[in-house]
């Protein structure tokens, strides 16, 4: 296969037009010091394609007005464009039905979320809280805050040298004092694909709910949270070619009615008096105050364009490049993968010799090429594999072979200028 | 490629491979860390001081070319000097590094080799993470320091 990258560069990929989607993405057309940009910081945000950026700015000039407020032409267009934003989530992740779709301003606020209800509600001294050696900090910090509030223990289920959990021990893990357990479905470091499913059948076989943190997975992968079976489901809208600010907590919808609510204000209430306050019902229980509605019609767009696509070729075009990636990036002297799972979604991290991956970072970003390196808010993954940083490179549908020969190149630069 | 050869000169990817005083002093009786928890960059800076003067430096961690490059650099140049003097050789350092500091190489030296830094704002924290974690080490300080 090495062949391939000396033969006529290659645009599309399966049944995908690349160059099609390229083009509904105008930053896709920035140069950058004199290159074009290659962005694979993917991971970290994905770009936006028009039909997104047209219907924030449609909301914003004409359909503004609060939701389910008021009786107005607008306020009654505006709810009616937020609760179809809800539906056409709902239909995306496959949930039973929309009032389990809650608005949130991302992935970290919905974990918040859980463990600031669910978790006060049900954790206590002497419990424990099960999560993975890969999660990213959003997924560990919160249950942490809980447990040292409530007395309880966050438990870790260890990882191998390719970066895939220890399922056996993971299991061990599961007894009469869990509570809960969180897992991200995608590693945002390594790029492993959880096996959740079997995961969750194991917790839910002792009784105990799952939350998977969907970031890194909802913009790579099918997923339906019924076949999944899990309990909560987190994701946010940036990362799936829509807009900052916000982000889905999916919930049971018996877990969430039991639940207390979170934030208190308006919309979440069903009447107010100073004797006695009752709470309005779910989602709106857990959507206090004005919400971002313009970022609910620019995540319903971006759901339109991933539905439009077909999320079954995203994925097929993104395992592709990832193994292509993977070959021409490995063949590079002095490069070592971190992560090398055998089932993974759009996640290349990697090591070279003993450069500092911001030096790598650098010289990259000097060809036009965005990647991210750091820890990727992932420190104990780091310390797992004795390394301070690696380089991330991340995938997403518009991205080509082309990009990823341009990366290749950039590395070996990078020897060049510390070899 | 200019712009980058500005950055990364020989000097500093020399001194990043080689670095000098890489060491903890025998007879240590200052010391700080300091820590960017973004890019996860750390070193820890020795001294020891006999009353004003920086009799022996040393620094241990790890981070990338420019920030180790720089701390090597930094002990070399402090050595022997007073806490006020390397104060001021921070000061315009600093300066330097964030395009504050035109015609003071001459006054730098060997630190001149930094000035391509400034073309770069991201990496201003690595080239001044161990300074920072000099003046902490002078003064005492036994909070950790960060420059981001």
């Amino acid at each position: 296969m090495s062949a391939v990258a000396a033969v006529p560069i290659r645009k599309t990929a399966g049944s995908l037009d690349v160059e099609q989607i390229r083009e509904q993405f105008p930053i896709l057309r920035t140069w950058v010091r004199g290159h074009e940009l290659v962005y694979l910081d993917n991971a970290a945000t994905s770009q936006k394609p028009q039909s997104v950026i047209d219907a924030i700015v449609a909301y914003y000039e004409s359909g503004n007005a609060n939701i389910h407020r008021g009786v107005h032409y607008l306020s009654e267009k505006a709810t009616e464009e937020f609760e179809a934003g809800r539906r056409a989530v709902q239909r995306f992740i496959h949930a039973a039905q929309s009032s389990e779709i809650i608005f949130v301003r991302g992935t970290t606020e919905a974990i918040n979320l859980v463990a600031q209800t669910y978790g006060r509600a049900n954790v206590g001294a002497g419990d424990e809280i099960v999560v993975t050696a890969m999660e990213h900090h959003s997924n560990i910090v919160p249950w942490q805050m809980l447990c040292q509030e409530k007395g309880a223990t966050l438990r870790v289920a260890p990882i191998n040298d390719q970066g895939e959990v220890l399922i056996e021990e993971y299991e061990k893990l599961l007894g009469p004092k869990t509570k809960l357990v969180a897992i991200g479905h995608v590693s945002n470091a390594l790029g492993t694909l959880n096996p959740v499913k079997r995961m969750i059948a194991m917790a839910h076989a002792k009784g105990i709910p799952v939350l998977v943190d969907g970031a890194q997975a909802v913009p790579h992968i099918p997923v339906d949270v019924q076949d999944l079976d899990c309990d909560f489901y987190a994701f946010s809208a940036h990362k799936m070619y829509g807009p900052t600010g916000i982000g889905v907590l999916y919930g049971k919808q018996a877990l969430l009615e039991a639940m207390p609510p979170w934030q208190g204000g308006g919309d979440m209430i069903s009447s107010v008096t100073w004797e006695k306050t009752t709470y309005n019902k779910v989602p709106h229980k857990f959507e206090a105050g004005t919400p971002d509605m313009a970022a609910v019609a620019g995540l319903k767009a971006a759901i339109e364009f991933l539905d439009e696509v077909g999320i079954d070729k995203v994925a097929a075009h993104e395992h592709e490049l990832l193994e292509y990636a993977t070959e021409v990036v490995s063949a590079i002297s002095g490069v070592r993968l971190i992560g090398t799972a055998a089932e993974k979604a759009g996640v290349l991290s990697f090591v070279l010799e003993d450069v500092h991956p911001h030096d790598i970072g650098t010289i990259l970003d000097q060809e036009g090429i965005a990647v991210r390196t750091g820890h990727h808010c992932a420190q104990p993954v780091m310390d797992r594999f004795s390394i301070p940083a690696t380089v991330r490179a991340s995938f997403a549908v518009y991205n080509t072979r082309a990009e990823v020969d341009a990366l290749a190149r950039g590395l070996r630069k990078v020897m060049e200028v510390f070899g | 490629m200019a712009e980058l050869r500005d950055l990364y000169q020989e000097v500093i990817l020399e001194h990043s491979k080689a670095p000098r005083n890489y060491r903890e002093p025998a007879h240590t009786n200052h010391k700080a860390e300091g820590y960017n928890p973004l890019c996860g960059d750390r070193f820890t800076v020795y001294l020891e001081m006999d009353g004003d003067t920086v009799r022996d430096i040393g620094f241990q961690g790890a981070g990338c070319a420019i920030s180790k490059a720089s701390a090597s650099m930094m002990t070399q140049t402090v050595k022997g000097k007073t806490k006020a003097e390397a104060h001021t050789i921070f000061q315009r350092f600093h300066d330097l590094v964030t395009g504050h500091g035109h015609g003071q190489e001459t006054e730098l030296g060997k630190l001149a080799v930094f000035s391509g830094v400034s073309e770069f704002p991201m990496r201003v924290k690595c080239a001044t993470l161990a300074w920072h974690t000099l003046e902490a080490a002078l003064e005492g300080s036994q909070e950790k320091v960060s420059t981001e």
